[in-house]
């Protein structure tokens, strides 16, 4: 069976795989996005929290025995943790200065964290296996569907709306929106505003070890798993704009397609086609797909 | 850019740049130093090929230095213009028969069209944004040139390109030829930036770092401006890359990679972001580090990353700025 000379086998095949990106553009970009919102820094170090959180799962799994379920619990965690002592310590004294102090900052402990794991583990993968209950797939006539796939997107759906709906439509959801927009009259009101941002941090870095998690089976857990991908998610970030929540995810599923697609019909151009719709959402509207000008 | 940064930038400036006479002989005396010391650093046994890369660093950050430092702008993807210079001066030295000045110059002014085009994008927002399409757009160019390998080698890049002779005459084979070239074009560019930054330019340039709402509504069309600042950067960091790809006989992926962009930044910052010496300085120290460090392998990026955290904790004003500050109030 063929559409447009392409062998359907293969197109699906390519969307599925864009898919599966999408799914991870779109929680790194969410992740990016509630940070930014409240603390107007543009996390750096998320890629390399992506990778601790695949490491963490690796860890677990190798050190203690303790599986891939516990891990999506346990590794975001973590590394929130950290996230939230990096913010205690290190961030906290930049909110007074220049936004892009907080860039550089970040940009530093991405290099420090991937160097160190480079250092101890290399830069070739450590294989993850994926969880017995997911091996295996379904075949659904015109292509196979391997099980952990379906579930990466699923799961991934369900926490990037899940996160929708707690800003969006949640009592603690308008605090935090209130506080992105005037963060000194909501601490009037007696809300611990300082608080609220550390465990913001904490939860979009959260997020980013989710994603890491989610990958480690596919991916492979490789200390650099996370320093290209960040890039690409921080275009992907730009595209949408990042005034809204569900512009981040929507951009990240949809770029995310796209990009599968370019490598069934343009194999040349998938490494750049994000890029090169960056450029163009740039000219013809520079906020962004979901952003408002300021 | 809000108030807090423009108030750290105007310490800054008034530091290191007072338009004052003595100010200006102060910087003649420096330069002068600096440049008598490059000029016998060879014949006290200091190895001409760091020195030759130190000086194409130094340019490459003094170039940087020129947008973040007086422009505001923190670009994250110059390395696309290092990168893509080295790759235009090898490919022409090489492929073409150019000879060394007229490959530098090609390659010099294939960076400032890049620039022009790049800049026209990234442009259009500001602050964290303008770093973040920045890096996106040089990350692109890098894919473009992992695959054109026709042009660029791929992951092999170009190699042996030839030195060829210097405007017909001097023999850049030579290791202390080349490096005197090195040293002129380094120093050549150097004053161009000084006097770029005291330009009537350079001052509105500043006006627009500090307040740029007041710029505009003295009639000064800040984009332009800005534009004009970022293909400028580019033109002579891409003087930079290209130089370099001649000293080094090699032009590689790793100048286009995104970590370049990154150890540039860092650079400026060690030395003092809006200094005309830190990013001299910075490059300098960094390039050493790099040189000395080279067997630790992997751990040089954990040193990095140590050092650009510690500059933005407790450096921010770079090891000049901080040398500035004290000696005012020394003299006080």
């Amino acid at each position: 069976m063929q559409i447009f000379g392409i062998a359907t086998q293969a197109l699906f095949g390519q969307l599925l795989i864009g898919l599966i990106n999408g799914a991870f553009y779109a929680l790194l970009s969410l992740g990016l996005a509630v940070i930014f919102g409240l603390l107007n820094i543009i996390n750096f170090t998320h890629g390399a929290q992506y990778m601790l959180g695949a490491f963490c799962a690796y860890f677990l799994l190798q050190g203690a025995g303790i599986g891939y379920w516990w891990s999506l619990l346990v590794a975001p965690i973590a590394v929130g943790i950290l996230g939230i002592v990096i913010e205690k310590t290190m961030l906290k004294r930049l909110y007074a200065l220049d936004h892009l102090y907080g860039l550089l900052l970040t940009f530093g402990l991405a290099l420090v964290l991937q160097g160190v794991f480079t250092n101890y583990y290399g830069s070739s993968g450590l294989p993850y296996r994926i969880p017995d209950e997911l091996s295996g797939g379904f075949n659904l006539g015109f292509m196979f569907l391997p099980k952990y796939r379906a579930w990466v997107i699923v799961a991934s759906l369900i926490v990037c709306l899940a996160t929708w709906f707690v800003i969006e439509r949640t009592k603690l959801g308008s605090y935090l929106r209130a506080a992105t927009e005037n963060p000194a009259l909501v601490q009037a009101f007696g809300i611990n505003v300082p608080r609220m941002v550390t465990l913001t941090y904490g939860f979009g870095v959260g997020l980013a070890a989710f994603a890491g998690v989610m990958a480690a089976p596919i991916y492979q857990v490789n200390p650099q798993m996370g320093a290209n991908l960040i890039i690409v998610v921080f275009a992907v970030v730009v595209i949408g704009g990042m005034g809204s929540i569900m512009g981040a995810i929507v951009t990240g599923f949809g770029l995310g397609v796209i990009e599968g697609l370019t490598k069934v019909f343009y194999p040349e151009a998938s490494n750049t086609v994000i890029f090169v719709i960056m450029v163009i959402v740039l000219m013809l509207k520079p906020a962004g797909l979901f952003g408002k000008e300021r | 850019m809000d108030t807090t940064a423009a108030a750290s930038h105007d310490t800054r400036a008034g530091i290191i740049e007072t338009r004052t006479a003595r100010g200006n002989r102060t910087f003649l005396v420096a330069t002068l130093v600096m440049a008598l010391m490059f000029v016998v650093a060879p014949f006290v046994g200091v190895y001409p090929v760091f020195l030759m890369k130190a000086l194409c660093f130094a340019l490459y950050a003094c170039a940087f230095n020129l947008l973040i430092g007086y422009g505001g702008l923190l670009s994250f993807g110059h390395a696309m213009f290092l990168g893509v210079a080295g790759y235009a001066s090898a490919y022409t030295a090489k492929n073409w028969g150019f000879p060394p000045e007229l490959a530098i110059l090609f390659a010099t002014a294939l960076s400032a069209l890049l620039g022009l085009v790049s800049g026209l994008i990234a442009i259009r927002r500001q602050g964290i944004y303008f770093a973040m399409i920045t890096l996106a757009l040089s990350q692109m160019i890098f894919f473009f040139c992992l695959q054109a390998t026709s042009i660029t080698g791929g992951e092999d890049g170009i190699q042996s390109v030839p030195r060829g002779r210097m405007l017909g005459v001097l023999d850049l084979s030579n290791t202390l030829v080349m490096y005197y070239v090195v040293l002129a074009i380094f120093l050549a560019a150097f004053l161009l930036i000084h006097r770029i930054i005291h330009s009537p330019f350079g001052n509105v340039l500043k006006t627009i770092r500090d307040n740029e709402p007041r710029a505009i509504s003295l009639g000064y069309d800040a984009e332009r401006y800005k534009l004009l600042a970022f293909v400028l950067s580019a033109t002579l960091t891409g003087l930079a890359g290209a130089t370099k790809a001649i000293v080094f006989q090699l032009a590689s992926l790793t100048d286009v990679h995104w970590s370049m962009s990154g150890e540039v930044v860092l650079m400026t910052l060690l030395g003092g972001m809006g200094t005309i010496f830190g990013p001299v300085v910075g490059a300098f120290i960094l390039i050493g580090m790099e040189n000395y460090l080279a067997s630790f392998g992997q751990w040089v990026t954990v040193i990095t990353g140590v050092i650009f955290v510690f500059c933005v904790m407790a450096l921010r004003k770079g090891i000049v700025g901080e040398l500035g500050a004290w000696w005012l109030k020394r003299g006080k």
